[in-house]
């Protein structure tokens, strides 16, 4: 019995590692109910991301009316292809010779944030890029080792690189490293954006992203709180009713 | 009008026959408690999951091609399709807990044992087809995890010897988990399992109304014809097939008295369910696993493959045990285990609370090592984890090795005559 | 059904109003079955108005559209066409178009925004049949009439407005599908006359 909750103990940071989901993450500070922070992500996405990555379950009409977006101006500012206003979010990038060009087909990322760890996630990646000359695209990235994908915001952030101590530590045998992290990370080189305004804007990102991975949350959330208010109400009534009738028995 | 309508009826179908019998004039024991309320519960989730499962069905694609992007179909395009898809993903979950929780009722109150035998054997099956369907239903939304886990589950039937390999290539229908099999699951999870688990839930109350209901004191309320005296007898009118061969005492009738009491059960219940529901569907990563968000990839495997929770104890004796065959045996032979425990249970006293601090530490310690064996089985493993597993596996067999020993001449208390308050 | 001892005012009242409130939930659970049975975003982007060029189109000539899965007829009417529609309103079942078989913007005796064009369903009133035009030979069915619509199922006829001749299956004239023209060569069929 003892040796259980001992080992039990022991076993406690396993199990608080295998919920962290194995590396630290930044915290976005996002909030979906943020038109303008979404507004600015879908745009952010159009211009940057969405030459590779679709949004396929993602419609442009449901987009622009949760994000309060005219839908003749969502389609001026928004829609890069000649798609509908009711078409899912789609590139006409050739799925197979991307897989060429970057090793694998870039994925799509309506769900990304569902199954990576939210936009946190997203935030602390398209931050964690660093200047690594081995890899292809010459950045490396700090929680996605050897990722495939450029370091598009490169222009605006600028170049990062790993601390002297950090490479230091690579040095050592593989046994002896430790995981990498945000913190071993320094801007060498500024970008056309200041680091505070690179975060809003990949803040801004993340938060349309996981959007994009569940577009009723908003709603869920408000009919939530009806139907629970309403429960309480029944419970209490029942509660009462019970009590009413239980008086025979006692 | 109303009234010559039943009769009409009544002369054709005993609609108010069955009704008295099995609602309006059943005695229930007057003394249940918390515990109770969880069998009500497994009912209404049952509806839940037929009633959601038949919509889904409406806009589901059971194809390899079509499956993920038809839920998110249903996510998105569908008006609250959001909404029925986590009412049945949520109460896949919720099933499982309820179910677990009225089995650990029957399991500290005695309620296996003679004479409902049968009912508790019922029960099990329903608890088998459970799992079978619940199997089925999670590679359904064609994630990669429920892909994943298929591949595992089936996999193990190549340990046994001999037909093992073609055994799971049946299975499958194709050489690896394919289209084939998501639509032959998808059959099974939406008619067959289904109908065979409605038919069990209706034998399981059924043989739970011919032996009648047990309670926490596993006192029989249903005493010798005429050893009773009136004023003793509860003062409700039962139905004759019960009061004509007993005096039944400290009963009251099912409905209203528990009708009432459930209501406020489902009510907490369903607090507690949508409060998950709304606010948390994916339950912490447990209910709605993160890499079933990806489509089902054969080539890249998830970091971890863990089952659902509700399967983590079974798997980790499966996982625990270093051999493919024996692992399966064991994994099997702990569900077998527990549709033996009447026959484990020598004794005669029902509830813990006059069985003997043996028996209260033995079903404790079980209970411990099931919730342990749970836990790790949603853990990646290692070698202390499997230490801690094969610790609990022998804590989990070790209960029934051990209530057949000490329950032929288990020291108990007096049970009284009539349930105490 | 009762079993119970007493039956106060309290125990009414506390049982209808947990039956009200209950039923309330009932109803309320009910909602996303019954709306999931909605057009889903799906089908309302595949019905999606539908946007036609019709500069392309010669005099007489007829081509097709698909709106929400029902093929819609647009016909350039010569002038010659358009004369004609005037003079056999007798034989008609329906001439002023007094049925709503048609938007109110389309109800005259042209049953179209611009006299010019036609825009009905092309699908019989009686039983859903697609009507085949009859380019100059119509008169095989209505004497003195050149252009037409001719049901091959069971041989309902319907003049170059859509409207139908008395004495055959079809009790209603085609209907005229919301339309709108914002530039002169654009037809949308699906957004009506006046809406955004």
């Amino acid at each position: 019995m003892k040796k259980i909750i001992i080992a039990l103990l022991t076993l406690l940071p396993t199990v608080a590692f295998a919920a962290g989901g194995g590396a630290k993450l930044d915290h976005a500070n996002n909030d979906i109910l943020d038109k303008e922070s979404l507004r600015n992500g879908a745009q952010t996405f159009m211009n940057y991301c969405f030459g590779c990555h679709e949004l396929q379950y993602q419609r442009y009409n449901r987009t622009f009316a949760d994000l309060g977006i005219d839908e003749k101006e969502g389609a001026a500012t928004l829609i890069y292809t000649d798609a509908k206003p009711g078409d899912h979010i789609k590139n006409t990038m050739p799925k197979k010779e991307a897989a060429d060009w970057f090793g694998s087909t870039p994925p799509d990322l309506t769900l990304v944030t569902r199954y990576r760890g939210g936009a946190d996630w997203v935030y602390t990646y398209l931050r964690s890029f660093y200047a690594d000359s081995e890899r292809p695209f010459g950045v490396n990235n700090v929680i996605f080792k050897d990722v495939g994908m450029p370091h598009v915001f490169q222009q605006l952030q600028g170049v990062q690189e790993l601390t002297a101590e950090a490479k230091a530590m690579l040095q050592l045998p593989t046994t002896e490293q430790r995981p990498l992290t945000v913190d071993d990370l320094v801007l060498t080189q500024p970008g056309d954006l200041s680091p505070a305004d690179y975060d809003i804007l990949v803040r801004d990102l993340a938060n349309f992203l996981e959007y994009t991975g569940e577009p009723g949350k908003t709603e869920r959330h408000r009919i939530g709180y009806w139907v629970l208010g309403f429960l309480v109400i029944f419970f209490i009534f029942s509660y009462f009713l019970k009590k009413e009738y239980w008086r025979d028995v006692h | 009008m109303l009234a010559n309508l039943m009769a009409w009826i009544d002369a054709r179908l005993p609609v108010t026959e069955a009704w008295n019998k099995h609602v309006g004039q059943y005695p229930a024991p007057k003394n249940f408690n918390f515990w109770y309320f969880f069998g009500s519960l497994a009912m209404l989730v049952l509806v839940n999951q037929i009633l959601t499962g038949v919509w889904l069905t409406m806009s589901y694609e059971p194809s390899g091609d079509g499956a993920f992007a038809s839920v998110e179909y249903i996510m998105r395009d569908v008006d609250y399709g959001w909404l029925l898809r986590y009412m049945h993903s949520t109460g896949a979950s919720a099933f499982f807990i309820v179910v677990y929780l009225h089995m650990f009722r029957g399991l500290i109150y005695g309620s296996y044992q003679k004479p409902r035998e049968l009912l508790w054997i019922f029960g099990m099956l329903i608890f088998l087809v459970l799992m079978a369907e619940a199997f089925m239903g999670y590679l359904l939304p064609w994630g990669n995890m429920s892909y994943w886990g298929a591949q595992v589950i089936i996999s193990l039937f190549g340990a046994i010897p001999v037909i093992g390999d073609d055994l799971t290539t049946w299975i499958r229908g194709d050489y690896v988990i394919s289209g084939a099999t998501l639509n032959r699951f998808f059959a099974l999870h939406v008619i067959a399992l289904p109908l065979v688990l409605v038919v069990l839930v209706f034998l399981h109350i059924l043989a739970l109304h011919e032996v009648g209901s047990n309670n926490p004191d596993g006192t029989d309320i249903k005493k010798k014809k005429g050893t009773v005296p009136e004023s003793e007898q509860s003062k409700f009118k039962f139905h004759k097939q019960y009061s004509d061969k007993y005096d039944i005492v400290d009963a009251i009738p099912f409905h209203p008295y528990y009708s009432v009491k459930d209501i406020v059960g489902v009510a907490g219940f369903l607090i507690l369910f949508c409060w998950v529901m709304f606010f948390a569907p994916e339950g912490g990563g447990y209910f709605l696993e993160a890499p079933n968000f990806e489509p089902a990839n054969g080539l890249k495997t998830p970091e971890h493959i863990v089952p659902v929770w509700y399967f983590g104890p079974f798997y980790t004796i499966l996982r625990v045990i270093p051999d493919k065959l024996l692992g399966m045996v064991g994994m099997f032979a702990a569900i077998g285990m527990l549709f033996a425990l009447p026959w484990f249970d020598r004794g005669t006293v029902k509830s813990f609370r006059f069985r003997s601090k043996l028996h209260f530490l033995n079903i404790a310690q079980f209970s411990i090592c099931f919730i342990v064996l749970g836990v790790l089985g949603t853990l990646p493993a290692s070698d202390l984890a499997n230490l801690i597993g094969r610790i609990a596996s022998l804590g989990y067999f070790g209960f029934f090795i051990a209530l057949w020993f000490y329950s032929k001449e288990e020291k108990t208390k007096p049970v009284p005559e009539r349930v105490t308050k | 059904m009762s079993n119970t001892p007493v039956n106060n005012g309290r125990r009414r009242f506390l049982t209808v109003a947990t039956s009200v409130v209950g039923g309330v939930g009932v109803v309320g659970a009910a909602v996303p079955f019954i709306a999931s049975w909605n057009p889903s975003a799906k089908a309302k982007a595949a019905g999606a108005p539908v946007e036609v060029n019709v500069s392309k189109i010669a005099e007489g000539q007829l081509v097709r559209a698909e709106y929400r899965g029902k093929p819609v007829y647009i016909v350039r009417r010569s002038k010659e066409i358009l004369d004609n529609l005037g003079g056999f309103d007798d034989q008609l079942r329906d001439p002023q178009s007094a049925e709503p078989q048609q938007p109110e913007y389309a109800q005259n005796p042209y049953r179209s925004i611009n006299p010019e064009f036609l825009v009905a369903e092309g699908v019989c009133t009686h039983l859903g049949c697609a009507p085949s035009y009859k380019k100059g030979d119509f008169a095989e069915q209505v004497e003195g009439v050149d252009y037409g619509f001719f049901c091959p199922c069971h041989g309902s006829k319907f003049d170059m407005a859509g409207r139908v001749f008395a004495g055959v299956p079809a009790p209603l004239n085609l209907v005229v599908p919301e339309h709108s023209f914002p530039t002169q060569d654009t037809l949308i069929i699906g957004i009506g006359k006046g809406e955004a």
